[in-house]
């Protein structure tokens, strides 16, 4: 669950709605994808949902927020909002042409959709932020 | 009062400590101050990154150096 001081990953918190639907475990799989290439760290939306003190603490601090909700339900939506968090990256899976449904055989085509669109959404804030500019010498952290 | 910090040992961890251990002694209160460093016992927190700081079992920041003001306010009885 930490993120290790001196990872060489940068500090995006992926949250996915991780749902009971194919979207929904879609959203699932990208945020698990991205986190093993590195673009960011998958983070449990069940913790900050629970209002667990130290998960809403570390998703208020954290400089960037990648969530993914499956359907314009919006639970990840919603715990954000819950959790008084306004300022994130937001992707809806239906919103790029995937249909809801309750086929949890993902597809690998639809997985790098999602992925792609979640790349896309961060850009602009990465791109102000440099958050992913090299580590200072002697400092990693945050 | 118990506080922890929690991080490896980088620069950032250990300024962290020495920001703390400042901010309690210039408040004149007593409290104990631990760095923790073992990444196992850190993950039991669930926090997202380090440094972070904890205060009486409460997690008060994370993934960055804590303003000296911050953890006054923090550890004000």
């Amino acid at each position: 669950m930490v993120q290790d001081c001196c990872a060489s990953g940068n500090n995006i918190m992926i949250l996915a709605c991780s749902g009971g639907s194919n979207v929904g475990q879609l959203s699932n799989q990208a945020a698990v994808e991205l986190t093993q290439e590195g673009f960011g760290k998958m983070y449990c939306l069940a913790g900050i949902g629970g209002q667990l003190k130290a998960f809403v603490q570390s998703a208020r601090d954290v400089p960037m927020i990648a969530a993914i909700d499956g359907c314009s339900v919006g639970c990840a939506k919603a715990i954000l909002k819950n959790a008084d968090i306004q300022n994130y990256n937001y992707v809806v899976l239906t919103d790029l042409g995937i249909e809801k449904n309750k086929n949890l055989s993902l597809s690998a085509a639809e997985v790098g959709k999602v992925k792609d669109a979640v790349r896309n959404a961060c850009a602009g804030q990465l791109a102000a932020t440099a958050i992913n500019a090299a580590p200072s010498k002697g400092g990693c952290c945050g | 009062m118990d506080i922890k910090v929690l991080g490896p040992g980088c620069a950032k961890c250990q300024q962290t400590e020495k920001i703390v251990k400042e901010a309690v002694a210039e408040a004149g209160i007593t409290a104990s101050v631990e760095k923790v460093t073992d990444v196992m016992k850190i993950a039991e927190y669930g926090v997202f990154g380090t440094p972070s700081v904890v205060v009486d079992g409460e997690v008060k920041s994370v993934g960055k150096i804590p303003t000296k003001e911050d953890v006054k306010k923090w550890i004000k009885k």
